[in-house]
């Protein structure tokens, strides 16, 4: 800064910058030190103030949508938001997928665009979109900043925005005449947002009613969501505190895996379609259910007049239009997590609740004897690797390390789910609420960024990882050693396994025809490329696959046909559980199923 | 679900104080498209030149439970500052405007003039075979005088959607 700069920055305390240089200035004042990205005509502005900077360090994706879930991953793997910058046009609308998943899932990212100039807005200009149209439904708030003197006011809220009450996207659309034009710099300490007051203290009268109603509970059941990683890990912390405290048990949604150790008896295991036989029979006989940080998704509850018709529900949530959105709850608790589970904690303790042992007693006996039932068992093979038996192998030999697990869409994400132990939270990123087949690669990219030791591996689908596959490029140029594991069965397996249940075998397009020869694509990227083809080889592959110290596609193969299971057939209740397609007490879909996703 | 749900739908009229930011109405609209909800009528403008805040009233119908949804997601949209449902919440005090355009002669044209006074709608504009009629009031007195005038002869209407404001000393 020249000495009449100086001056007028003691004077006023104002920096002149350009909208660009500030775009640079507002990262590193909110702590941002990894940005992922895409260049363009739109952006380049903000490119060149890129070019010599220190201690913000730039990735470059191979496609916008990969920059995107990079972003997610680092997001959900830390705990901070995740920065995106692209493009105008095309930029912007490859961006909306990644949008769309982080906004489902409540991932906090700052999404920066480039726009055409502000004199063009509304002409059809080259590589013109309505960016702020397009992403309104997609981001929990965006902008388009018309004025330079906006721009580091804007930031700042977009930072606060995506990172504060229910996490999410948000995107700030920068033209490309503000990204030339100096204006007034302020910090993020001088934003103070006019609307925004996300509610994060529980009402005490809603803690004590929730901690009577569990003290009276003879049948009661935990069931936690994504919610308690969003709060950070003093939430999870708490949890495991008041679950241990209750003795009650625990389940959780895809979402919310690791938030409590899978390795504790008292945890059920993951419920809903492709839950446990005994998480989702003590959601459906439950006589009190405390969910927390959960949505009622239609994944979780199965038949919605059907689900859990006996019991008192208590359900805490950031997000006010959660309560009662799908499932009519009695105690509705609108706080942040932690805050509330520390608050049921202390209540817990001061007012000296006791649950109700004996009838706890003999509801820990009844799940005891659902879980008799081994619902995630399967039928092992000596000729072929079962996608099962791959996961609790890849399991059991990196136990021992900090693994942090990414995955596609499909049913190895399912696999993956149910077999593989999370013992904590921030280490498991998957696509639950869009459900984005391509999501687990580029993540796995962005967790490794964060994590450059760490062991960091995509369960992928050989059909999923063919969307974002391109990113492996990404692995290379920045010598992030991800581990593509891929669950090879040449089917869209989860398509098929629904052509199977309700479109009469009819296997319409779900054969993954001409794959590529994934070891030999490993190398053309330069990466390590290892195929297992036999349970006997699996344990060295993945010894190998773990010890080297660079990218691998490890081309899994295994058997074509195996399906899911437990599952809740669409339109179907808890109770109504189906455990294998080996028996043939198999239930037909109903019509009204059929009509569900 | 614990309670049996009220399922009878019944129109409600919700105010929305917001920022007056850019595409701030497209919010409110696009959230009402996108989750499925149902718009009968929409009032928008500016009220605070200083403080840039625009009311927006929006007449709906829906459950009980659709309404609270609906109270919900527009308190989460960002540049809202407040959230009133008149028909639930607080009594309220709701007009509408119509122009209602008439063309006939003879009795009709006597008829449509007789009605008119009977629902004291003013004439704002003649000619020897029609009448525009000016008509205030709640949207049902509206719809019944719309009514009225389609036998005689109604060839067009324009209608501003509802006002609302509370009733007592109390700001919104
Ligand atoms: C982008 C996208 N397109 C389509 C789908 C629908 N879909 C869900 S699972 C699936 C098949 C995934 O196949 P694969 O990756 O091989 O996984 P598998 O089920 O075989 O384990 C498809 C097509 C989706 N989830 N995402
Ligand atoms: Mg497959």
């Amino acid at each position: 800064m020249d000495k009449d700069g100086m001056m007028n920055r003691l004077a006023e305390d104002v920096v002149t910058l350009s909208g660009a240089e500030m775009v640079i200035r507002a990262l590193k004042d909110q702590g941002v030190a990894h940005i992922f990205g895409y260049p363009g005509g739109a952006v380049l502005p903000i490119y060149d103030a890129l070019f010599a900077v220190e201690g913000l360090t730039h990735v470059l994706c191979r496609h916008e949508q990969g920059a995107v879930h990079a972003a997610e991953g680092y997001a959900r793997s830390t705990g901070k938001p995740g920065v995106v910058l692209v493009t105008s046009g095309p930029g912007a609308t490859n961006a909306v997928t990644g949008l769309t998943d982080a906004l489902m899932d409540s991932i906090p990212l700052v999404v920066l665009t480039g726009q055409v100039a502000t004199h063009l807005i509304g002409n059809d200009a080259f590589q013109e979109c309505d960016t702020v149209g397009i992403t309104r439904p997609c981001t929990k708030h965006n902008w388009l900043v018309k004025d330079v003197n906006d721009l580091s006011r804007v930031l700042h809220e977009a930072f606060q925005i995506a990172t504060t009450g229910r996490p999410g996207p948000v995107v700030v659309d920068i033209p490309k005449d503000i990204q030339f034009k100096k204006g007034a710099y302020v910090g993020p300490e001088s934003v103070s947002h006019r609307t925004y007051r996300p509610k994060t203290e529980p009402e005490l009268g809603s803690i004590v009613r929730a901690i009577e109603l569990m003290a009276a509970a003879e049948r009661p059941v935990f069931y936690t969501g994504g919610g308690i990683i969003n709060a950070g890990p003093e939430a999870s912390r708490l949890l495991r505190e008041l679950v241990r405290t209750t003795g009650f048990p625990i389940t959780s949604t895809l979402m919310g895996l690791g938030a409590y150790p899978a390795s504790d008896p008292q945890w059920l295991g993951m419920l809903g379609m492709h839950g446990t036989y005994e998480a989702n029979l003590a959601m459906h006989d439950c006589d009190v259910m405390i969910c927390l940080g959960a949505r009622f998704d239609d994944r979780v509850t199965g038949k919605i007049d059907a689900f859990s018709p006996n019991s008192k529900k208590i359900h805490l949530d950031i997000d006010a239009a959660q309560i009662n959105k799908n499932v009519r709850v009695d105690v509705p608790i609108v706080a942040d997590a932690a805050k509330a589970l520390k608050e049921m904690l202390h209540f817990w303790k001061t007012q000296r609740r006791k649950v109700n042992a004996p009838a706890l007693k003999d509801w820990w006996k009844q799940i005891e004897e659902w879980r008799g039932k081994k619902s995630l068992s399967y039928r092992q093979s000596n000729s072929v690797i079962k996608p099962q038996y791959a996961i609790d192998r890849l399991y059991e030999l990196t136990r021992d390390r900090e693994v942090f697990i990414t995955t596609e869409v499909g049913q190895h994400q399912m696999w993956a789910a149910q077999r593989f132990k999370f013992e904590g939270p921030n280490h498991w990123m998957t696509s639950g609420g869009l459900g984005t087949m391509g999501y687990g690669l580029p993540a796995s990219i962005g967790v490794q960024v964060a994590h450059p030791d760490a062991l960091v591996i995509d369960i992928a689908g050989e059909a999923s990882v063919q969307m974002t596959m391109q990113e492996m490029s990404t692995a290379m140029q920045y010598g992030l050693p991800v581990k593509i594991f891929i669950l090879n069965n040449q089917y869209m397996g989860m398509v098929r396994q629904w052509q199977q249940l309700l479109h009469g075998g009819r296997y319409s397009h779900s054969y993954s025809e001409a794959l590529p020869d994934f070891v030999k694509m490993a190398e053309a990227f330069g990466c390590v490329g290892l195929r297992a083809e036999k349970p006997g080889e699996l344990d060295d592959k993945i010894r190998e696959m773990i010890d080297v110290k660079r990218p691998v596609l490890f081309d899994c193969r295994v058997d074509p046909k195996e399906n899911c299971y437990p599952m809740i057939y669409s339109g179907a209740a808890h109770n109504e559980m189906v455990l294998s397609d080996a028996g043939d007490e198999t239930p037909e879909v109903t019509e009204e199923g059929k009509m569900l996703v | 679900m614990n309670t049996i749900a009220d399922k009878r739908t019944r129109r409600h009229t919700i105010a929305v104080l917001v920022d007056n930011e850019a595409g701030v109405l497209a919010r409110v609209v696009g959230l009402f498209s996108g989750r499925g909800y149902n718009i009968e009528s929409l009032t928008v403008a500016e009220v605070d030149a200083t403080a840039h805040t625009s009311r927006i009233t929006v007449v709906t119908s829906g459950t009980p439970d659709v309404i609270e949804q609906i109270e919900a997601q527009l308190r989460r949209l960002v540049p809202v500052h407040r959230v009133v449902n008149w028909t639930t919440d607080k009594p309220g005090v709701e007009r509408e405007m119509a122009l209602v355009k008439v063309a006939g002669q003879g009795d009709k044209r006597v008829e449509a003039m007789r009605i008119s006074q009977v629902f004291r709608a003013r004439v704002v504009d003649t000619t020897h075979t029609s009448f525009v009629f000016e008509i205030t009031g709640g949207p049902d007195k509206v719809d019944n005088f719309i009514d009225l005038m389609r036998p005689l002869g109604l060839v067009d209407v324009s209608r501003t959607g509802v006002a609302a404001i509370s009733r007592g000393p109390e700001a919104m």
